[in-house]
């Protein structure tokens, strides 16, 4: 089967103000507040992307939000085609009435878009995820994009918080990772009840402790802004260089091509500069207050 | 194209006209309410012919003049940005699909791009500032990666006829930008035309006429057929001698050689908790202004939930929820969001698209209703950067 017919078709970006449609054909509850949406495009044509791509998601009706892939990005254009995954927690009208639809409810895709982690950068030196609650699900396609190719790489680190184990994203996901593909998982929790074994403390605290070559290796690191901006002083702290270290950024979107303005952080436009971006540019941006 | 016309007043007639004919939907000043706004010009009665202005912080008043100039007024109320960029239209419409027995069958939807009236446009009587804007959204929405459809519909093609300015308001500082008060003749960024016609309108003793150049093909073919006599070089003279006046008038001025690097340095400055003690937060500096780009989009919907549209609206960094994702917004404060408009118009706009993001039209310092001047702000700011003044020009 090596006939150009049997390629998986990639539909093209098209008119990317105009949403695709995508069935639902699963809603996943990964945690209290927090769901996996697993999607069909309706015309066949899988959504190709890169990890660290978003899409606009539309929900007819009520309104669109942007929400970063956590899918597998070869999965999806290999035979059969994966659905597209997002997943997503359930905080406003938009995200409430995706993750509550039910399966074959059609929502509206628009993009990818943005910028991708590029993770083959870090070939041949060791990877360090750092993340913290649903900043998992951008990291995860990229955390498989390494897994696909572990040989290229050294040590894989997966530090990651939580606010309480409850909380705790594709919890046995993370254990297969460990179990199976040599990856280093520590978890620490901002709260836990009584009787609760687990690290309690912030993920900074890992870095801080974390076995890696500093000097040779590649972080990667999303989560809220204010996690984001003490765990990228700390890698940078620990040796990692500033241009090794690549953080997903998050603000208010309306188009995710740049036109609208909503996502600007001084010279950027977050949706189509980032929103993954070096820590040398971002620095000097987080560490001024409401810009 | 070193081609000078001298078109009567009565030529002014014959050129909206030969605009409609070609079939131009021409827009340019007119007269609603007491104010001068871009509006459909179906003939020359339609120009706010004898009516000036009096522009300042805070203040736009209509003002008879004592001749019968037709462009005798500053920037008009509002400028020519809605004609290419509307303050609000449809993206696309959606309807839910119904089965055989007209129910809502789970969840199908279908979705159509809008496609807007595609009337070529003729602008008439645009103005250096409004020009020069209208350059800078070309670069924004029309130069990009990926494009506002419909803005890039709506400018295609347009016919331009630019009208140098021979009366600038208190408020104006476009000398000091270099963006006018003559236009120039080629557009900075891509050397294309910036017009197709330039006017300037000449009022001495007893005589009233239009030096009319040609900036294109397609303005010769529009000026032969309107009965324009042949001009000279004394005529361009008498034309820039309008516009070095206009210059020479202006009293605000940015100094451009500094602004960038000193609003970049200025990110911390305590100016800001001064401004946002006067800033109402209000957003007319940037509905007025002619280059501030920023839009959301509403999802407007039926009551049964069967059709749906998506409309694209003007939007402002100067409201609460244009920062807003989960959690609040990200610029809560009203000097967080004052600067983020004062630094994007003056610095990070240049970082983003090579140029400065203001053109010196001066209606954000005419509509704020606190007078905040962003001439006087800028200035404050240089003042405070620590940065060092620029050298005195010989």
């Amino acid at each position: 089967m090596s006939t150009a017919a049997a390629e998986p078709r990639i539909a093209d970006a098209g008119d990317p103000m105009v949403p695709r449609r995508f069935a639902i054909s699963r809603v996943r509850q990964d945690t209290r507040d927090t769901f996996t949406l697993l999607l069909d495009p309706v015309d066949g044509e899988p959504l190709a992307f890169r990890a660290g791509q978003f899409t606009m998601l539309h929900s007819f009706g009520v309104g669109e939000v942007p929400i970063s892939i956590s899918g597998d990005p070869a999965a999806a254009l290999a035979e059969g085609g994966a659905p597209l995954e997002h997943t997503i927690r359930d905080v406003g009208a938009v995200t409430h009435a995706l993750v509550h639809a039910s399966p074959g409810t059609e929502i509206g895709v628009r993009g990818p878009f943005g910028t991708s982690w590029d993770v083959d950068d870090a070939a041949g030196g060791d990877v360090v995820f750092v993340t913290g609650g649903i900043g998992l699900a951008p990291l995860r396609p990229a955390i498989l994009d390494v897994l696909r190719e572990r040989d290229r790489y050294g040590k894989v680190l997966l530090l990651y918080g939580s606010r309480t184990p409850d909380d705790i994203l594709f919890g046995h996901e993370m254990h297969r990772w460990a179990d199976l593909n040599d990856v280093n998982v520590q978890m620490a929790v901002d709260n836990a009840p009584y009787g609760y074994t687990g690290k309690v403390g912030f993920v900074t605290e890992l870095i801080a402790r974390a076995g890696f070559n500093p000097r040779a290796s590649w972080a990667f690191v999303c989560g809220p802004e204010v996690m984001m901006r003490s765990a990228a002083s700390a890698l940078a702290g620990r040796g990692v260089p500033a241009s090794h270290i690549r953080l997903s950024m998050e603000r208010s979107m309306k188009c995710g091509i740049g036109l609208c303005g909503h996502c600007q952080l001084r010279d950027l436009f977050i949706c189509v500069d980032g929103p993954v971006l070096d820590y040398p540019r971002l620095e000097p941006l987080m560490s001024v207050r409401e810009l | 194209m070193d081609d000078i016309r001298i078109l009567q007043p009565s030529g002014l007639d014959a050129l909206v006209g030969e605009l409609r004919a070609r079939g131009f939907r021409v827009v340019g000043p007119t007269l609603r309410g007491d104010a001068i706004v871009t509006g459909e010009i179906r003939a020359v009665s339609d120009l706010p012919r004898g009516m000036g202005d009096s522009q300042d912080a805070k203040t736009y008043r209509l003002r008879p003049r004592d001749d019968e100039a037709y462009f005798g007024f500053a920037a008009p109320a509002q400028s020519s940005k809605p004609v290419f960029f509307p303050a609000e239209e449809v993206v696309w419409r959606g309807r839910r699909d119904h089965d055989d027995g007209g129910r809502f069958s789970g969840g199908q939807f279908t979705v159509e791009r809008d496609t807007p009236d595609a009337a070529p446009i003729a602008l008439l009587g645009v103005r250096s500032c409004d020009l020069r804007a209208v350059q800078i959204q070309d670069k924004v929405l029309a130069d990009r990666a990926h494009v506002d459809a419909h803005y890039v519909g709506r400018r295609d093609g347009a016919f331009v006829v630019a009208v140098a300015c021979s009366d600038p308001a208190a408020s104006c500082f476009c000398a000091s930008m270099g963006t006018g008060p003559r236009p120039s003749a080629t557009s900075r960024e891509t050397g294309e035309p910036s017009y197709d016609l330039l006017l300037t309108e000449i009022l001495a003793a007893g005589d009233h006429h239009f030096v009319m150049e040609i900036g294109t093909d397609r303005g010769r073919e529009v000026a032969d057929e309107i009965g324009s006599s042949i001009g000279h070089s004394a005529d361009r003279d008498d034309a820039i001698a309008v516009t070095d006046d206009a210059a020479a008038r202006q009293s605000r001025a940015i100094d451009t050689t500094t602004v960038h690097d000193v609003l970049r340095a200025s990110a911390e400055s305590s100016r800001w908790e001064d401004v946002a003690s006067r800033c109402l937060a209000c957003t007319n500096c940037t509905l007025v202004c002619p280059t501030c780009f920023c839009t959301t989009v509403q999802d407007v919907s039926d009551l049964a939930g069967d059709s749906a549209e998506r409309h694209r609206v003007w939007d402002s960094c100067f409201s609460e929820s244009f920062s807003y994702i989960h959690g609040g917004p990200t610029r809560e404060s009203t000097k967080a969001r004052y600067r983020q408009w004062i630094t994007h118009k003056l610095s990070s706009w240049e970082d983003q698209f090579g140029m400065l993001g203001c053109v010196g039209c001066g209606r954000c310092i005419t509509w704020c209703p606190a007078g905040i001047d962003i001439t006087e702000e800028a200035a404050a700011l240089a003042r405070m950067s620590g940065l060092p003044a620029p050298a005195a020009t010989t």
